[in-house]
């Protein structure tokens, strides 16, 4: 046999396991990404999507996290807007996570309407920034004339 | 100075496009004059785009807050380096950091190339001179670092406390030369498909900017991996994030680039390959910036979501198609010079490593867009998580791994099988003896098993061929057994360069594989009360909380929790733990509490632990992690650097000649393959 031939035979096998370990991963660990308002409409018409793992995107109502004492265990309600849902997560809560943030959180909805989460991860819309816009509201923070350099 | 800054900016905007147009006009029209007009404004786009840089330090470090980027990013009582730091810590700063290293680079490649490779640098001006036209245009017209407010706030946000950390002072810029300087290869792989001068001259110009780009990726990811785990406290280093990703896709097709050059070079094969890698190289590092920038990816590192995003996106297409159409008009002139020869050869070796690397970044560009594609495809977000990435990077690593050790010991052309015996021996040998020997004393984790047996053999190698070279010296030369080592790798920078990379590698993996030995528990501490725990290991270690203390310091509010320690009953290091709340000069709080993790290093493992807060009666709630082997993961980075160094470092002109004469006469394809051991070559 021509040693390309090989090679081609060779490298058809390398990409077909990697292939094949890609597809059969995906079909374990995929999950659906979803917002609350879609969440309710799956589940209105697939009923098995109680109790499966989702991850969904939403934003936390302000007011209403309740941190349980030891920082380890917490309960808040995300929305997206159009639908509601109260969540309750065990585990390290994340530093960037507070009042109306957006949050991904991953784990199930259970039959009384309530998301039991495992994993929370907190994406502050500025990360990296601060909006300098929030000190305006600040007692003693008044504005200024522009400068000109 | 601040002024200054500001119209710089325009101005290297308005010469970078001077460099653009009157470059490649001058290489359609072959003009000499407009072709060093064009290189003259290249020249003066750097220039400028110093001065924009400095303008917008100045405005950074003398606090001037009436400009937006400033006051986002910085506050009066931030330390003055995290302050110089903020240039490149956010959206806009960082935009116009891209542009400041885009056009030293094209100045230094320009320098470089000012007697050389006459041909090809008009395109490779002003191929550079359209990424820097595109990263000025962003910067300007998409996001201005100057910017100014409507009123002028007393004092700023400041930073993110996460990025108060000197690790992430240097990994963004580690990161970003590490992209920027795939842009040179790419100049000059469009510049050489343009001109059709596709033989060995571009590559040659190429491979150094590759090797840089390889060093500064590598420094990067080994810095952000340390930021992530002393900073983070999450326990790790690597979570298959859409940001890390990115700047992995790249370090990928570089790394096979830098192996599948070396098949041109040797065979005059792969030349069709070889322009598509450098192609790919900058693309992803462009697909990297615009994942980070745009939002479109759900990741915890994103910036703010901003019209940026569609910027790069445009881009990103027009470069795209740009690349393939030229490179498919080009197919002719890139036809291979030579043909396989034997599936048993280096450079069938070296495919494979390609056809791995690639492979492994395809799926993790699969895995990182997957979220995109399935909502294109079936309306629904599905994501894949670090599960679908290790199940396939796991695998497709320790195959590519165990290359690493295979490659090097196969002769170019066609290997004989006595050559495969000799060579194979003490390697394969050693590989098994170790995975014999972590066997016996009861270690059964299959993965870890595998890849503690390919580190053996690896090593194995590796030893073997520092030892044959050392000791043929020292036979020819009389040298003594140090200074044969040493001149062997001064001699021969790039093939003992890449064995220390392969060493570091080696290192790397070693330490990914103690990852699956890692123990957690969470423990809630009063003031006085001992935690007992067993590490991997198995000795048996104790945490004692001495209570938790509060107090000030420069711009924080901070809870501690020092625990004293004992492994088997001796004492070990004192571990301290923080809560912080950073305030501003003011003493208002900006940000969310950080976390200060608390990590007795050392070499066997890290004993990690986290104060995740404080409940009634001031009992601390604590995570304590051993994390075995991790310190390798930076050493084994910073040791492939190292052997990256090795490799670019320029020789001295005067040795150049020599050297070649030397490397002339054990030229392989003038000696039957298999006739003079490996190690001379």
């Amino acid at each position: 046999m021509h040693p390309r031939t090989k090679f081609v035979i060779g490298g058809a096998l390398v990409l077909g396991v990697a292939g094949y370990l890609m597809l059969s991963a995906i079909s374990d660990t995929a999950t659906y990404y979803l917002t609350p308002q879609e969440l309710a409409t799956k589940v209105a018409i697939d009923p098995t999507f109680i109790e499966t793992g989702v991850k969904v995107g939403a934003r936390v109502v302000p007011g209403t996290i309740q941190r349980a004492p030891g920082g380890r265990e917490v309960a808040f309600q995300m929305t997206d807007g159009a639908r509601t849902y109260p969540v309750v997560y065990r585990g390290l809560i994340p530093d960037t996570f507070t009042d109306s943030v957006d949050v991904v959180v991953e784990g199930r909805l259970g039959r009384d309407g309530t998301f039991r989460a495992t994993v929370l991860l907190a994406k502050c819309a500025s990360r990296y920034e601060n909006a300098p816009d929030k000190y305006k509201s600040v007692p003693g923070y008044t504005k200024q004339p522009t400068r000109t350099t | 100075m601040i002024l200054i800054g500001e119209l710089s900016l325009w101005i290297a905007l308005l010469m970078a496009l001077w460099a653009t147009g009157v470059s490649y006009a001058g290489g359609a029209l072959r003009r000499a004059d407009m072709v060093a007009s064009g290189e003259r404004g290249m020249y003066a786009a750097w220039g400028f785009t110093i001065l924009a840089s400095a303008g917008l330090l100045t405005a950074l470090v003398t606090h001037d807050f009436s400009f937006r980027y400033v006051a986002s990013y910085t506050s009066a009582n931030l330390p003055t380096v995290y302050t110089v730091a903020a240039f490149w810590g956010g959206q806009s700063g960082s935009l116009l950091f891209w542009a400041l290293v885009l056009s030293t680079f094209a100045a230094i490649a320009l320098v470089s190339n000012r007697r050389t490779n006459r041909e090809l640098m008009p395109w490779v001006t002003g191929t550079l001179g359209v990424v820097l036209v595109f990263f000025l245009a962003v910067t300007v017209f998409g996001s201005n670092p100057y910017e100014r407010l409507d009123w002028i706030p007393p004092d700023g946000r400041g930073m993110n406390p996460q990025l108060q950390n000197p690790g992430m002072a240097i990994h963004p810029p580690n990161l970003y030369l590490g992209y920027v300087a795939t842009a040179v290869p790419f100049a000059f792989a469009i510049a050489a498909l343009i001109s059709r001068r596709l033989d060995a001259e571009w590559l040659g110009a190429v491979r150094r900017w590759a090797l840089t780009s390889w060093f500064f990726l590598t420094v990067g990811i080994t810095l952000g991996m340390w930021w992530a785990y002393v900073e983070l406290g999450w326990g790790g280093y690597w979570a298959w994030d859409p940001v890390e990703n990115a700047s992995l896709l790249p370090w990928l097709t570089g790394t096979a680039f830098l192996h599948s050059i070396m098949v041109q070079e040797k065979r005059g094969m792969l030349r069709k390959w070889n322009v598509t890698l450098v192609v790919a190289t900058f693309l992803l590092s462009i697909l990297g910036t615009f994942l980070t920038r745009s939002g479109v990816v759900s990741s915890v590192h994103s910036f703010a979501q901003s019209p940026v995003g569609m910027w790069f996106a445009g881009f990103l297409a027009v470069s795209l198609v740009a690349s393939v159409v030229l490179v498919s008009v080009r197919l002719k002139d890139l036809e291979a010079r030579a043909e396989l020869e034997s599936m048993v050869s280096r450079e069938a070796a070296f495919l494979y490593n390609n056809l791995l690397l690639v492979g492994i970044a395809f799926s993790v560009l699969w895995g990182t867009l997957f979220p995109i594609l399935s909502e294109a495809v079936t309306g629904s977000k599905i994501t894949v998580g670090p599960p679908f990435f290790n199940a396939v990077n796991i695998p497709l690593g320790l195959l590519l791994f165990a290359l690493t050790g295979i490659g090097p010991l196969i002769a170019w052309r066609r290997a004989s099988a006595a050559n495969l015996q000799r060579q194979f021996a003490a390697p394969a040998a050693a590989g098994v003896g170790v995975g014999a020997a972590l066997f016996a004393v009861g270690m059964r984790d299959p993965y870890a098993l595998v890849a503690y047996t390919i580190a053996g053999f690896v090593t194995g190698t590796i030893t073997q061929e520092f030892w044959k070279g050392t000791r043929a010296r020292m036979r020819m030369y009389a040298e003594s057994a140090w200074s044969a080592t040493l001149r062997l790798v001064l001699r021969n920078r790039r093939r003992y360069g890449g064995y220390i990379v392969h060493a570091g590698m080696t290192l790397v993996f070693a330490a990914f594989a103690g990852l699956a030995f890692r123990k957690e528990f969470d423990v809630t501490l009063k003031p006085g009360e001992t935690f007992t725990a067993k590490d991997p290991y198995g000795h048996t270690w104790t945490f004692t909380s001495g209570g938790l203390s509060r107090f000030d310091v420069l711009n924080r509010q901070v809870v501690a929790l020092s625990l004293t320690t004992t492994r088997d009953g001796k004492p070990e290091r004192l571990i301290t733990t923080e809560r912080r709340q950073h305030v501003d000069s003011r003493g208002n709080p900006t940000f969310e509490p950080s976390t200060e993790v608390g990590i007795l290093e050392g070499a066997k493992q890290d004993v990690y632990v986290v104060l995740a807060g404080v409940s009634p009666g001031e009992q601390a709630e604590v995570r304590i992690t051993f994390n075995p082997l991790v310190m390798w993961v930076w050493f084994g980075g910073m040791i492939m650097a190292l052997g990256g160094l090795v490799v670019m470092w320029p020789k001295a002109t005067a040795r150049r000649g020599a050297e070649a004469g030397y490397a002339a006469a054990l030229e392989p394809s003038r000696v039957p393959a298999g006739s003079i051991p490996e190690s001379v070559q």
